[in-house]
């Protein structure tokens, strides 16, 4: 990788996350899109190993009720809540990490590795669910079973540990964050290693064959979108100043796969759109009772998975691509395929 | 020697209801390698058309075995012409958009029903043994689930519908050339699975109330179940609802009943890593 396409990934990045930033808090007040970016971030950890690993996650929100209370315990056992913010990171990564070594190396495929994630998610349900009880704690924070834990202390400012970041200081934050984890996703997948993840998806076998340990790189990769995962959790404990079992509900795992297969398979800005578009059309479903609004995500993934398979991102790209085409000249063809070998990683 | 009965018929207890709400799915994926997310519905709709059923006046027994299953297969023929066709052979697919129907019906159930707990009466008493008493209801479901069993295999072994079912599995391009409407029959297979899965919830609502998200609670023990099982519908499903059963009962004596649930569960992750094939794949080959 050179150091140009560096600078243009960079300043891509950059510039669509500065008018993201202005724009989104005129749509929705400030509160609504701090969770809305949460959610983009959510999607872009499981967008990232299904659409590029080609592994289907059934429990992503596993990870993500991790992040969320390695967050709030540490942040009320430890002094400083920033040494939580690192382990709600690295306590999802190292979980995610070793369930994949778990099925990776024993070689489980698709529907058996939908069981297994599926599976430990409703145990970690359960068992937090549970935790009722003043025996179950952890040093000085109460599990609190089906009530979760609320109370616990939110980021504050580097340096002044009296200033907390909340509303506005927050939502720069997060969004700060899901730009940096962006890149961060797109440039490892023009490294060698993200080159390998994906040729995982495209054929496993044959990867084996040119020599390399697929199941380490499954594994490997599976850590990372933990960890990512893991990051959407802590930010949404910073957001709701509660965490609950809720977060490891199989509902929060079939939305986050909702997201990324409407947004667009394959894509790293399409899942994150997804996130957006449906959590907002949630929140907008919630002023209203008159129809439910699980009914209305379920019908949403049964129409994608019959008609529109490839997701919304791809499936307006390619339009958008056919009409660009039949306008432009021979000369800018050329130019234009070259620049679509790089827009391949978005 | 009396405490010695009840634990066993406890424990025949817990097999039988993993028996009954696996059978359904464990059809629908063992004859056709298709994976029914919405199962978990499939049964709560069982049990609220057994409740509404009851409450209409209609004799119990005759709304747990006749109705709910009538109602459930027509629901599950209809599941089957406008969604699962056109999916098979692309089980990710099928996998989500059968989730998509999980939702959607949960969703569906909580607009007709409204989000509270519904159930009906345990219609038998108890039994007495020495000091102890044990549920009619529990050995009425231990029967229940062993009929259920004997009856898919006299109907995949001794009729010429399970042969022909069998046939269009194993080699679906060799059953058409035969003149068999594959398409027919995969249409009845599935709606068969879906009229076990409704008879199960209707069997089981007596035990537990119902409420929209009831579904949830059976999926994941059902799915394991017949993962687990492996490709052998009959004996896969025995065996390992008879070990997971076994083992969530001993487990739920020992500590509680979350504590059964998440060793059952723990148990099956373990199994599934030990044998990925399910364990009518390594044992038992060739069985049905």
């Amino acid at each position: 990788m050179n150091s140009r396409v560096l600078v243009t990934e960079v300043g891509q990045v950059v510039a669509g996350t500065v008018v993201c930033a202005l724009v989104l808090p005129f749509i929705v007040d400030v509160h609504t899109a701090t969770l809305l970016t949460v959610y983009a971030m959510l999607a872009l950890s499981l967008g990232f190993i299904w659409g590029f690993g080609g592994i289907l996650c059934f429990g992503q929100a596993a990870f993500y009720g991790l992040g969320a209370y390695t967050y709030a315990l540490a942040a009320i056992n430890f002094d400083g809540a920033w040494a939580a913010f690192g382990l709600a990171i690295l306590v999802p990564a190292a979980f995610a990490g070793l369930l994949g070594a778990l099925m990776f190396y024993g070689r489980l495929s698709d529907v058996y590795l939908a069981v297994v994630t599926l599976v430990v998610t409703l145990i970690l349900f359960k068992f937090f669910n549970s935790t009722a009880g003043p025996s179950y704690r952890i040093g000085e924070a109460r599990l609190g079973g089906f009530n979760g834990i609320p109370g616990f202390p939110t980021l504050t400012v580097p340096g002044s540990p009296d200033t907390y970041i909340y509303g506005a200081g927050l939502f720069y934050f997060t969004i700060a964050l899901l730009a940096l984890v962006y890149l961060g996703l797109r440039l490892t997948l023009l490294s060698p290693f993200g080159r390998i993840v994906v040729s995982l998806r495209e054929n496993e076998e044959r990867t084996e064959l040119l020599g390399y340990d697929v199941r380490f790189y499954k594994s490997a990769a599976f850590a990372v979108s933990g960890g990512i995962a893991g990051l959407a959790g802590c930010l949404f404990a910073n957001w709701a100043e509660i965490v609950t079992p809720g977060l490891f509900s199989l509902g929060q795992s079939a939305e986050i796969i909702i997201w990324v297969i409407v947004g667009g398979l394959g894509t790293l800005i399409g899942p994150m759109i997804g996130a957006a578009l449906l959590g907002y059309l949630k929140f907008a479903l919630g002023h209203q009772s008159v129809v439910d609004n699980s009914f209305i995500m379920g019908v949403l993934l049964i129409v994608v998975v019959l008609f529109l398979q490839e997701g919304l991102v791809p499936t307006v790209t390619r339009f958008a691509k056919l009409g660009l085409r039949r306008s432009s000249s021979k000369n800018s063809r050329r130019q234009s395929r070259r620049k679509r070998i790089v827009s391949d990683v978005r | 020697m009396d405490f010695a009965i009840v634990v066993l018929v406890e424990i025949l207890h817990s097999i039988a209801v993993l028996v009954l709400i696996s059978s359904g799915l464990a059809v629908i994926f063992g004859m056709m390698r298709v994976i029914n997310l919405a199962h978990g519905e499939f049964l709560t709709l069982g049990g609220y058309v057994a409740i509404l059923g009851h409450r209409n006046g209609l004799n119990l027994y005759f709304c747990m075995l006749v109705l709910a299953p009538v109602v459930v297969g027509l629901w599950g023929l209809i599941v089957e012409r406008l969604v699962v066709r056109w999916l098979y052979g692309r089980l990710i697919n099928t996998m989500l958009a059968t989730w998509g129907l999980s939702l959607a019906m949960t969703g569906a159930f909580s607009m007709i029903f409204g989000n509270t707990m519904t159930g009906i009466p345990n219609p038998l008493g108890g039994l007495t043994v020495g000091d102890y008493q044990i549920s009619g209801y529990s050995l009425f479901l231990i029967g229940a689930a062993a009929a259920v069993m004997a009856v898919i295999t006299i109907v995949l072994k001794a009729t010429r519908a399970g042969l022909i079912a069998r046939g269009a599995m194993q080699r679906p391009d060799m059953a058409q050339a035969f003149g068999l409407n594959i398409s027919h029959v995969y249409m009845t297979t599935f709606a068969a699975g879906a009229a076990l899965s409704g008879l199960a919830g209707a069997l089981l609502a007596p035990l537990v109330g119902l409420s929209p998200g009831s579904g949830a609670n059976y999926i994941a023990k059902a799915f394991i179940t017949v993962i687990s099982g492996g490709a052998s519908v009959v004996t896969g499903t025995i065996v390992s609802a008879g070990l997971f059963g076994s083992i969530s009962q001993v487990f739920t004596l020992v500590t509680s009943s979350v504590g059964g649930e998440i060793a059952l569960l723990v148990a099956a992750v373990v199994l599934l890593r030990l044998m990925p094939i399910g364990i009518t794949g390594r044992f038992f080959k060739g069985w049905t």
